[in-house]
């Protein structure tokens, strides 16, 4: 048995290889009890196979994994026993109602028939899914899927549970949710491992976080921490006319003191800086030299610019998304 | 820039819905593997009750499409007439019936596996197989259907037995043990392929000489030797006869050890090869 103190998590040059790529190349991490942790990256960087091998569904090439104190090898049993995965893509059978999707489970978890039913019940009131008990779930929303797709991975109150991008393409309400139900979650002792794309959704639940890209864990810390290693803000300008960016890119430089991303976009730039009164003179600068902005912002960093920032080259999508899906 | 909703103000602060389904602290014993396939098999069979009439619909057009234009258009031509061609033809379609269906167990299977909730159940501590052996027994209420509808057709038809109520049902129970014995190799198939589309096209590849190269539609005697000797190996022939035999009332009781012999060896091959793809499936 493990005690409180005992890490949820903890591994130590974790490795998993797909043919040539190297899709988890040495992980590590220390991932206490209750807490929500955040594993940031882009597609492909990782993340699902890392959660694979953590709920036992993928044997690591390389390095160890112990969950709740068990070995996610020699202990799967165990480990099984008490961690819950809900995947990228929802794993519930389309052709069930969602009442009976979860007396299933309940069922193949060794629930009685009528404590099934009860069990079912309970979640279907917790996911706001009453209404929908009785409709197959293939005529369910995005956000109806996922909200039973967690319920079906709360069968058993895990003590681990496991999110593979919970909030990907979902609408706005249904993120919020899905982000409500992970909050509850883990006020009430369950400890989450969560993946995402999204700086904003790791800030808006991860006590900490961990950036992963190529496999590889390229920054760890609290949402604080790494984001004091950004710069806490970045001024964002779009321009009239394209051929004016490097005059702007030279002024802003000088003006904010500060290096200037040349965006994608031939019309937009970006310059980390959190010294607002700074950019309000830059931007009357760039007015008074006949430079024309047609938009700009402040905002926190974005997860290119945390990219940006800790590799020194965008996030991009690269192909071994595609071969995790295939595993 | 971040838009910060009035919903994630509430910080934290659990329904009682909620609270309640996750404070809840049962921890049952694992079922045994009989629950796990009775529960699997409920859940093939509640997926039926949810398309309804489609389901029968889906099992018995191509036999009764069959029935009628083969009784109708050749029966004459087979045997004589189309009274003395339907008593010969219907034990035949009755096998065709069950054996056409037994697809639906591998496309069954390989949706689990290729949309996610096989993912679900590995985590699950229950004896795995259940899942496959389930939805096998499941299907056998679709077999049931399919025969029923396809032998009432037959009566309405003109169809007799000779052999009475008895014979047409035992003949039922064996085409039922042989459907769930070819549905293992459908099973292997929706392990290994890539969609579920690849298993109904692949099955048609297998399916199609199965049904054809037998003495279902025809008597063999008149084919040439080496195509009366496939015919004659083919167990799908070997089924039909003693379909025919047990309607009929003149079974041997060798016709019928042959039908049970040849489920005994597709069983043999494709239950443990089934269980064992499906238990290697993506571990590495």
């Amino acid at each position: 048995m493990s005690s409180p103190s005992t890490p949820a998590v903890e591994t130590a040059g974790l490795a998993k290889v797909f043919g040539e790529t190297r899709a988890v190349d040495g992980v590590d991490l220390v991932i206490p009890q209750g807490v929500v942790y955040g594993v940031l990256g882009p597609n492909g960087a990782g993340k699902t196979t890392t959660i694979r091998m953590l709920s036992t569904l993928l044997t690591p090439d390389g390095g160890t994994a112990r969950v709740l104190g068990h070995d996610v090898v020699k202990e799967a049993e165990a480990v099984r026993s008490r961690v819950s995965l809900t995947g990228q893509f929802a794993s519930v059978d389309e052709d069930l109602t969602a009442a009976e999707n979860l007396e299933l489970l309940a069922r193949l978890l060794g629930f009685s028939r009528t404590q099934a039913a009860d069990r079912a019940e309970e979640l279907l009131a917790a996911f706001d899914l009453e209404k929908a008990a009785g409709r197959q779930s293939k005529t369910f929303s995005g956000g109806m899927r996922r909200r039973l797709d967690i319920a079906a991975s709360l069968v058993i109150t895990p003590d681990l549970l496991f999110l593979d991008e919970p909030t990907t393409g979902l609408d706005p309400r249904s993120r919020n949710q899905v982000w409500d139900s992970v909050r509850a979650m883990v006020a009430l002792g369950t400890t989450i491992l969560l993946t995402t794309q999204y700086l904003d959704e790791a800030d808006q639940l991860a006590d900490r976080i961990a950036v992963i890209d190529h496999g590889k864990v390229i920054a760890e810390g609290t949402t604080g921490e790494l984001k004091s290693s950004v710069g806490t803000g970045a001024l964002h300008v779009r321009l009239v006319k394209a051929e004016t960016r490097p005059e702007a890119s030279r002024m802003l430089t000088r003006l904010l003191s500060a290096p200037v991303f040349q965006e994608s976009d031939p019309f937009a730039l970006s310059v980390r800086t959190d010294d607002s009164e700074r950019i309000a003179g830059a931007l009357g600068e760039l007015a008074r030299a006949g430079i024309a902005v047609s938009d700009f912002a402040f905002g926190r960093p974005s997860l290119d610019e945390v990219f940006l920032a800790l590799t020194g080259r965008p996030a991009e999508d690269t192909t071994a998304d595609q071969e995790e899906d295939a595993a | 820039m971040t838009v910060t909703s009035e919903a994630t103000a509430a910080q934290g602060a659990p329904n009682d819905a909620l609270r309640k389904a996750l404070t809840s602290q049962i921890r049952p014993s694992r079922p045994n593997p009989l629950t796990a396939v009775r529960v699997s098999a409920w859940r093939t069979m509640r997926k039926m009750k949810h398309y309804g009439v489609a389901v029968l619909f889906d099992v018995t057009l191509m036999p009764i499409v069959f029935l009628l234009t083969f009784t109708y258009l050749f029966g004459g031509a087979f045997a004589g007439s189309t009274k003395e061609y339907l008593q010969y033809f219907l034990p035949g379609v009755l096998v065709q019936t069950v054996v056409m269906p037994t697809v639906y167990t591998g496309t069954a299977l390989n949706m689990d596996i290729t949309r996610g909730i096989y993912d679900r159940f590995r985590t699950l501590p229950f004896w795995q197989p259940a899942t496959i052996v389930g939805s096998l027994l499941g299907d056998i209420v679709r077999y049931v259907l399919a025969l029923t509808t396809t032998m009432a057709v037959g009566l309405a038809l003109g169809f007799r037995p000779d052999g009475g109520v008895g014979g047409v049902l035992s003949a039922m129970l064996l085409l039922l043990v042989f459907a769930v014995s070819v549905s293992w190799i459908f099973a292997a198939l929706g392990v290994v392929a890539k969609a579920p589309e690849t298993v109904s096209g692949t099955s048609m590849l297998v399916m199609f000489p199965l049904v054809f190269t037998s003495n279902i539609f025809v008597k063999p005697d008149t084919m040439p030797g080496w195509m009366e000797a496939i015919v004659n190996v083919n167990p799908v022939s070997n089924a039909a006869t003693a379909a025919r035999g047990l309607i009929h009332g003149d079974a041997s009781g060798s016709d019928i050890g042959w039908v049970l012999l040849a489920c005994a060896i597709i069983t043999v091959i494709f239950a443990p090869l089934t269980m064992y793809l499906y238990r290697a499936k993506s571990r590495s």
